[in-house]
């Protein structure tokens, strides 16, 4: 969504504004359920994961909604998809040289 | 001589010149988070013991946090909906309160890294407070960057709705974009050092 | 050709009166936000790095031809705690070696590169009245001066400048004096100008390209730079991470890249531990690969322009090159570590690393093979520009080939950390990238000053250049394939093995020496010819693209009216036109 003469839009603003207070509620709800579930100290594989996932479903709602990526522009996108390839090589790559080898770790 | 898309988008495109460049200027703060985040991992694997995050920091605290940053998102998105609205005081309103919240967020913060240091827990003391400051510390530093363009906006940036009312809606959006990127920021740190 | 005068934007009615009243001194030519003055900034101050580091390395070689001996004249000027009684520290010669490759990598290649040339040329080869961002620009090039300033200041604290190598490695660099922390200072105040600057490069080739011109009617120096702004973008943060934690080891007693139980001198230091030197090699590695690439491609771009316009004939495969130029640039973050191979990993990802790295020397086999064809049926025309290009051309094929062994990680084994890596990397960013620096500096003087600089002396700073840069580097292979390690102090004079191969530091030396000579005559032309070159008018070369549609200088918005592509970028010798090249621009 990009500026325009604002009041063509307004309706469609008002379509908006009930999306960010829905987004809102259940950015809360998964707030109080990531906490909650981190009292239940779980092996921490399954924490991780679990929390990663409550994590990654916060954050889309974020980026989708408030940061309206949902109907964002094809080259946005395009951008972003390789960041988030070259994110996940960087995330990834040294942990796996790492354990693949004879380096000794303290 | 005018630099054109700086208010109307490109046709092809369907972009803004500020809109592709605050998009490209997150990506590079997600190699930059990215980078943290990959040592974090590094170090966390190589390491013979890890503290659990609660066993050393504050929760409540921190969650307490994560409610008035997320709030603050929901401000700031709307601060950017009142302007397409042409609700100027409006906008005013929303925009300090999303200042307004990020000083909260510092302020609780300064309680946090007083009371460590308090207690004698510094950076230096384990990696696992090394990562801790610095990944914590570099997102507070983003936020008082936020906050400073935010506060220009409300303050004397805001002159520029009288003259070019969409391109002043243009910049509070894309000045939007980098407080939600704070916040989503926030969402992967918190689960991350205080409850794994 | 009657077209409506720059493009007008609707929605803005805010006055810019600013940009037509007259700016005084300081707003015109130091805080300027016009791209060409920003570009020549960046460019003056690239190429007065680029000397200094040279000088640099010239006082090294001196220490590494004659290991011991008093500099005659000049060592007395260094000082007791540098070159007590002329003679050269071992310190000293590490804070030379380490600000060399900074200075020569940061300060100098990549701002006349990009900061330079691309500022310069790319809004005017693609038809825009300027950057998308002026003010951005205007704060990338201050960003890289102040981060100069501190890499120059830091000569001067206690302990002098960093000693660490330009690579910085912990622990070592994390225990080294107080230059180290201005080292990290620095580089972030030049990090930040490359990322703004990267931003600023991509939104304004996407979204300020002329009417009809589509990403296939590029120039391919356009590619080169769109290709590169993405490698400093995705590249650069992982270090100033990096960097960050580096100063939070040094600064705030943390132990990111410290190991427990670390020894020095004797003594366990007394630190938290339980960090990861190879931490700090994997966010380092991590922008250093891709930067190398940053190093190349601008220098790629420069070269296929030059040789278009001097074989009046279009590019051989434009698209290959274009493909392979991606490609190349996706590849380059996935590669890192073969600069790794030695430090233990095992052998499944040492096998990845080896297949990326073997994967990536692809493309860059089809371009410099693309511009080798593109020479084949042409009118080649043999002026400076174009003998600099050649000339790029076997040497980075030398300089490309020889880093195949170094890819592959067992014949890495006894090359890692030689002389003969290097002979490879200065091949091709000596007589490779900074030859096509050379070239396009000689080719855009006209563009920039309405002069043409002289061609006698060009020819003898290309002849010369030519003949020293290969007595300096082809001996080098040589040294360390006999074993010789980098960085020693004493260029291998203190180990038996290296007896039979020390008289070549001698050799390179004075082809160092006299190749700092044949600068002479380039920065005698360089300066000399922006007031008594021979005036020219705006298209000397009679090239295509659209830069040469400007006038020459170009004024302050570039264009009287916004140009439009109607063709390719080089179309050369077409059948049936009236010349022997028809412009991109032209209607």
């Amino acid at each position: 969504m990009q500026a325009s003469t604002t009041t063509d839009h307004a309706a469609d603003i008002d379509k908006h504004v009930r999306v960010y207070i829905t987004v809102f509620v259940a950015l809360m709800v998964l707030t109080i359920v990531t906490v909650a579930i981190s009292r239940y100290h779980l092996p921490v594989p399954l924490a991780v994961s679990v929390a990663l996932l409550v994590a990654t479903i916060k954050g889309s709602l974020v980026a989708c909604y408030f940061m309206h990526l949902i109907s964002e522009k094809k080259l946005i996108y395009a951008v972003l998809a390789l960041t988030a390839f070259f994110f996940a090589v960087l995330l990834a790559l040294p942990v796996l040289t790492h354990s693949d080898g004879f380096y000794i770790h303290q | 001589m005018e630099i054109p898309y700086t208010v109307e988008v490109r046709r092809d495109t369907g972009l803004t010149n500020g809109k592709i460049g605050i998009w490209l200027f997150l990506a590079s703060e997600v190699m930059l988070f990215g980078a943290l985040f990959a040592s974090y991992i590094l170090i966390r694997t190589g390491a013979p013991t890890w503290p659990r995050g609660d066993s050393i920091l504050n929760v409540p605290l921190a969650t307490f946090n994560t409610i008035v940053l997320i709030t603050s998102s929901v401000t700031m998105v709307m601060a950017w909906a009142s302007l397409m609205r042409n609700r100027f005081s409006t906008f005013r309103l929303y925009m300090g309160a999303t200042i307004l919240l990020g000083g909260v967020f510092l302020v609780v913060k300064y309680f946090e890294y007083s009371h460590k240091f308090h207690d004698h827990l510094f950076p230096s003391t384990n990696n696992f407070l090394a990562i801790y400051f610095t990944l914590t510390g570099l997102h507070m530093l983003h936020v008082m960057g936020g906050m400073a363009v935010n506060a220009y906006f409300l303050g004397p940036g805001s002159k520029l709705w009288k003259t070019n009312p969409e391109w002043f809606t243009n910049r509070v959006e894309h000045s939007g974009l980098f407080w939600h990127f704070v916040d989503l920021v926030w969402i992967f740190l918190f689960p991350t050092l205080y409850l794994l | 050709m009657s077209e409506p005068t720059s493009v007008a934007t609707p929605g803005a009615h805010v006055s810019h009166e600013a940009h037509h009243e007259e700016l005084g001194f300081w707003r015109k030519y130091v805080f300027s936000t016009d791209h060409k003055v920003i570009g020549i900034q960046y460019g003056i101050t690239g190429l007065l790095f680029l000397f200094f580091g040279f000088c640099l390395m010239m006082l090294m070689r001196w220490q590494l031809a004659y290991p011991g001996a008093p500099l005659p004249l000049i060592g007395a000027l260094f000082g007791e705690s540098r070159m007590p009684g002329g003679s050269m520290l071992p310190e000293f010669y590490n804070e030379l070696g380490a600000m060399h490759g900074t200075i020569m990598v940061f300060l100098g290649v990549v701002p006349l590169a990009v900061g330079g040339f691309g500022n310069f040329v790319v809004p005017l080869q693609i038809g825009a009245p300027d950057m998308a961002f002026p003010k951005l620009n205007m704060l990338s090039y201050w960003s890289f001066f102040l981060g100069g300033v501190t890499m120059l200041v830091s000569f001067f604290v206690p302990g002098g400048a960093a000693q660490s190598g330009w690579t910085s490695y912990a622990p070592l660099a994390v225990i080294a004096g107080t230059g180290q922390t201005m080292w990290l200072i620095g580089m972030i105040f030049l990090i930040t100008s490359s990322l703004l600057g990267a931003i600023n490069f991509i939104a304004t080739i996407i979204q300020l390209r002329a009417k009809g011109l589509t990403f296939m009617r590029f120039p391919f120096f356009v590619w080169a730079q769109f290709v590169t702004a993405f490698l400093l973008l995705l590249a650069f943060p992982p270090l100033e991470a990096a960097g960050v934690m580096q100063l939070m080891d040094r600064v705030a007693g943390t132990s990111f890249f410290l190991p427990s139980g670390l020894v020095v001198s004797g003594q366990v230091l007394e630190h938290a531990g339980g960090g990861n030197p190879l931490l700090w090699q994997h966010l380092f590695w991590f922008l250093a690969h891709p930067e190398v690439y940053v190093l190349i491609l601008p220098a790629m771009g420069i070269v296929a322009e030059v040789i278009a316009n001097n074989t009046r004939k279009p590019l051989w495969g434009y698209r290959s090159m274009v493909y392979s130029l991606v490609f190349l640039g996706f590849m380059s973050f996935v590669v890192w570590a073969h600069h790794m191979f030695m430090t233990g990993m095992g052998t499944a990802m040492a096998a990845f690393f080896q297949t990326t790295t073997m994967i990536i020397s692809i493309p860059s086999v089809v371009i410099l093979t693309a511009l080798i064809i593109s020479l084949w049926g042409g009118s080649i025309r043999f002026n400076t520009p174009m003998l600099f290009a050649l000339g790029f051309l076997p040497m980075f094929g030398i300089g490309g080939l020889t880093g195949l062994p170094l890819g592959l990680n067992v014949a890495d084994i006894p090359l890692h950390d030689t002389y003969y890596v290097i002979a490879h990397f200065h091949y091709v960013v000596a007589p490779g990238t900074i030859f096509a620096l050379f070239a396009g500096i000689y080719y855009w003087f006209p563009k920039a000053t309405g002069r043409r600089m002289n061609e006698m002396l060009g020819k003898i700073h290309f002849f010369g250049s030519f003949i020293c840069m290969n007595v300096v580097f082809m001996p080098m292979f040589w040294v360390g394939m006999a074993g010789v390690s980098r960085r020693l102090f004493d260029g291998g004079e203190g180990y038996q093995f290296a007896q039979p191969v020390l008289h070549l530091n001698a050799v390179s030396s004075w082809g160092a020496w006299t190749l700092a000579l044949f600068q002479l005559p380039f920065i005698f032309n360089f300066f000399w010819s922006i007031r008594n070159g021979e005036k020219t008018d705006d298209n000397p070369w009679q090239a295509t693209t659209i830069e040469w549609s400007a006038p020459s200088p170009p004024p302050h918005g570039n264009f009287r009216v916004s140009p439009q592509a109607y063709r390719g970028p080089y179309e050369y010798s077409v059948p049936g036109a009236a010349k022997d090249f028809v412009a991109q621009s032209e209607a």
